[in-house]
């Protein structure tokens, strides 16, 4: 059983993958773009959701997804126009969809009523009237019942197959009126089945030797066959049938066993089954006694036995034969397959899928093999440092080797790390429902607009991502967008525009979320933070320091407080979960033209490229991504400011200076900065800084650990790191230090009121 | 002899099922994604019995049952046709195609082994 529960695992990341398969191609005919590769992919989508679900035994998913699998079969043969009214209503039904899916797997609850209205919607579209599928197959054997009784029975017409699995054993009255039946000396289990196959049973891979075969099966068989209309070699068609097969068969399985031997070449034989002995098959079989496999080792085509041609059974002359569907019997059939109506339409060639083969390997040998590879990473750098103080010449063999080392093992690690990385895609494509429900919940007219869905990251860095997208969305159409009304009147298209984009840049993933909503209230904004005391009333803001208000934290759009995007979770929450990965946030707005929510993370959580720098006698690291530049600066470029603060003038500007050693406490007093070496920095929101450091070691690839996870977070520090020499290095968190050292005098409260101006 | 089988679907789901089925039942299983991916796994492994689902990407079954019996060297293998359901359109395309025989999804491993016994030679 663990099989199959793998394979249910299985299932449902299938059923995550085809769902995002079915709201893509939604959406993609929601733009118009209506092509029958789409169609035809969004229908495969819920065709393989309802195939899977059917295997599992899942009936209200496979139910639901029969419905709309008809409607979408209905779309794809054109017998329904498209509308845009119906991809809104298709794009709804595969939320309820998705819906069933997570309740099938024991995440949530369906809500039944809304699924049977939902399907009641769905079925409305293709079919107001009844299903006539379900008729027709009610009237089909009924009318075969009638009448044609006990005629010989050619079973051409498709409809053989509704009645495979009637298993209806003996049926005495079916004999009792056959006026022939009585000369035969009727043995209930003895059968005779006459087989004439055409050629087209033989395209078809059919065999009639494996017929005789699955007749053995059912009792003992005595097969003659009759070659008569055998034509000479000159003339024979080798593609062509010309034989015909009579046996005898005993069984106590009845007819119905018997025709099933033949389900797969109903059309393609004409075949007679008539109970008892056929005279002429009796003769035959003394002539010509086989015994039940004997056939199967020759049996082609053309049949080079030719026994005395004998004549079988012609048609009207079988003493009793029985029509193909069972007669109103007493129904027995009890195990009827459970016939699906649902109209079946050719099937195109299809867009082309993700098809190139896949290893499926468990993350955990990947994060295992990710620390291995970082440890190699430490050791090389030891063995470097070692190499280093035994004074070796940058020329010799030795250190060639190790430059090569190193380049190796940096390969590997970027090799590696490529192995987790993924395309946002597996969040983005989470996105279009939650825009569809903020909207409809806040009445709000919202077209969501994705880019970079392929900008790929490493998993660890994706999982994390959801929360604060979500967050972003939310609130850009609960907060950003206007009213359809206030859109039309202020001239804008009452359906506003959000736009979700994941792009690299400078080694870190950023994350955009747009809207062309009405900006940011400053003045509103402004007194909010002053009310409550965030900020003091005569300070003076630009206005995206005004705009970064917002992920104060007890700040929030007071006046109504949506169940959407308020849930109790301000931005300053968000805020804090993203730094805590690293990452920053901010905004900017342009009043009447909307704002943009931007939010960078590191690419990796697991390694970094910084600068080893000694500070107060502690080594640190500071992130390669921030350094802009390294100077040692001249005595005439450093400005006193304020009774603490210093500047240095860089070209044509002033920068803050601040010592990191005072910074994180090392010392008390800093040096002249003259005598250390500055690193001009730059914050993820642009602003610069200058850093004053002892001295500099280089610039080394480190592995990053945790230090929330192995002690706890430090402020102005965002992790640590193993040095070649097997110490613990701090890595600088640089944004963190400016905030430090800024608040320090001037502001109040908040560290990160002026963060990301 | 173990009889090899090819199994042609799109849905992961279902080749692994069939896996299961047929391993379970002693047969060597060869998988392919679509009909296209189908044409080249036949003539890697030159299966003793094909069984493959009708809606794919690339090639349907419907083409990539036409494509294997038009080929001299695969036209006798068997083929199987899986279904969600017993439509009769639907399966009398499938044999106009060439199918010899066809399976209606769910199905059970009892019932899939005997249709591939009763087809394979």
């Amino acid at each position: 059983m663990d099989e199959l529960e793998a394979i249910k695992v299985t299932f449902f990341q299938e059923c995550e993958e085809l769902l995002a398969d079915l709201e893509g191609g939604l959406l993609t005919m929601q733009d118009g773009n209506e092509d029958s590769d789409t169609v035809n992919a969004v229908f495969r989508a819920v065709h393989s959701i309802k195939g899977g679900a059917g295997a599992f035994g899942l009936e209200p998913l496979v139910r639901f997804a029969h419905v709309f699998e008809t409607l979408l079969d209905a779309l794809r043969s054109n017998e329904i126009p498209s509308s845009p009214d119906l991809t809104a209503l298709l794009l709804r039904a595969s939320d309820v969809l998705a819906d069933h899916v997570n309740a099938a797997r024991g995440l949530g609850v369906v809500d039944m009523d809304a699924s049977a209205a939902m399907a009641a919607e769905l079925k409305a579209v293709t079919d107001p009237s009844a299903a006539p599928a379900v008729v027709a197959a009610l009237v089909a054997p009924v009318d075969d019942e009638m009448g044609i009784a006990f005629t010989p029975l050619v079973i051409g017409a498709d409809d053989g197959m509704d009645d495979d699995d009637m298993d209806f054993g003996f049926q005495p009255m079916t004999i009792s009126l056959d006026a022939q039946a009585e000369d035969a000396a009727v043995l209930d289990n003895v059968w005779t089945v006459s087989i004439r196959p055409k050629s087209d049973l033989y395209r078809k891979a059919n065999e009639t030797g494996l017929l005789l075969r699955e007749l053995a099966r059912l009792g003992p068989i005595q097969a003659t066959l009759d070659d008569s209309a055998l034509p000479t070699l000159e003339f024979l068609d080798a593609e062509a049938a010309y034989i015909t097969w009579s046996v005898r068969v005993e069984t106590d399985q009845g007819e119905e066993a018997i025709r099933e031997v033949f389900e797969f070449v109903d059309g393609d034989c004409e075949l007679e089954i008539t109970r008892g002995e056929s005279p002429v098959a009796d003769v035959l079989a003394s002539l010509l006694d086989i015994d039940a496999p004997a056939p199967i080792a020759e049996e082609p085509a053309f049949e080079p036995i030719a026994p005395e041609p004998v004549a079988v059974a012609p048609p009207g002359v079988a003493p009793a034969s029985v029509s193909a569907p069972p007669p109103a019997a007493p129904p027995v059939a009890a195990n009827a397959p459970a016939a699906a109506p649902s109209a079946a339409k050719p099937a195109q060639i299809d867009v082309p899928g993700p098809g190139q083969s896949v290893i499926r390997v468990d993350p955990e040998r990947i994060d295992h093999l990710i620390d291995l590879v970082g440890e190699l990473v430490i050791n090389q750098a030891m063995l470097a440092q070692r190499v280093g103080e035994y004074g070796i010449a940058p020329s010799s063999n030795l250190a060639m080797g190790l430059d090569e080392l190193e380049q190796l093992t940096r390969q590997i690690q970027d090799s590696v790390m490529a192995i987790r990385a993924q395309p946002v895609k597996s969040v983005f494509q989470r996105m279009p429902r939650l825009v569809r429900e903020v909207a409809n919940m806040t009445g709000k007219q919202a077209r969501l607009v994705m880019d970079g869905e392929n900008t790929e990251v490493d998993k660890t860095v994706i999982e994390r991502l959801a929360d604060p997208i979500t967050h972003m969305l939310r609130n850009a159409i609960d907060h950003g967008l206007e009213s359809p009304e206030e859109r039309k009147a202020a001239g804008k298209n009452p359906e506003g525009v959000v736009r979700l984009a994941a792009l690299h840049r400078s080694g870190r993933i950023v994350i955009e979320v747009q809207d062309d909503g009405k900006g940011i209230n400053r003045e509103r904004v402004l007194s909010i933070a002053v009310k409550k005391g965030l900020i003091s009333p005569d300070i003076t803001l630009t206005d995206e320091e005004i705009d970064n208000l917002i992920f104060l934290p007890g700040f929030s759009t007071a006046d109504k407080i949506s169940d959407v995007s308020g849930r109790g979770v301000g931005m300053d929450v968000v805020k804090r979960s993203v730094q805590a990965l690293g990452g920053r946030i901010s905004i900017t707005s342009r009043p009447g033209l909307g704002s943009t929510f931007t939010l960078s993370l590191p690419l990796t959580l697991a390694v970094l490229d910084g600068m080893v720098v000694d500070v107060a006698g502690e080594t640190l690291v500071i992130p390669l991504a921030c350094i802009v530049e390294s100077l040692r600066p001249k005595a005439e470029e450093i400005r006193p400011l304020g009774p603490t603060g210093s500047v240095l003038a860089v070209r044509d500007s002033f920068v803050p200076l601040i010592d990191v050693g005072l910074t994180l406490n090392y010392r008390s007093k800093s040096p002249s900065p003259t005598e250390g070496v500055v690193l001009l920095v730059e914050g993820e929101d642009g602003s610069r800084a200058a850093l004053v450091a002892d001295a500099i070691h280089g610039q080394r690839q480190v592995v990053i650990k945790s230090l929330e996870q192995n002690y706890q977070q430090v402020e102005g520090v965002a992790a640590a790191t193993i040095l070649g020499d097997g110490r613990v290095a701090l890595i600088l968190d640089v944004d963190a230090v400016i905030n430090l050292r800024r608040r320090s005098p001037p502001l109040p409260s908040d560290p990160t009121l002026i963060a990301a101006e | 002899m173990t009889r090899t089988v090819l199994t042609v679907d799109d849905s992961r789901t279902m080749r692994d099922m069939l896996r299961m089925a047929l391993a379970g039942a002693g047969f060597n299983v060869v998988e392919a994604v679509d009909g296209e991916h189908g044409l080249e796994v036949l003539a890697a492994h030159r299966p003793d019995v094909i069984i493959t689902d009708i809606n794919m990407p690339k090639l349907d079954g419907f083409g990539f049952i036409e494509a294997v019996r038009v080929d001299d060297d695969y036209r006798a293998i068997p083929i199987l046709v899986l279904t969600t359901e017993s439509d009769p359109s639907k399966k009398q395309r499938a044999r106009e195609a060439g199918a010899t025989g066809w399976i209606v999804k769910p199905f059970n491993p009892e019932k899939l082994v005997e249709a591939i016994r009763r087809v394979a030679a």
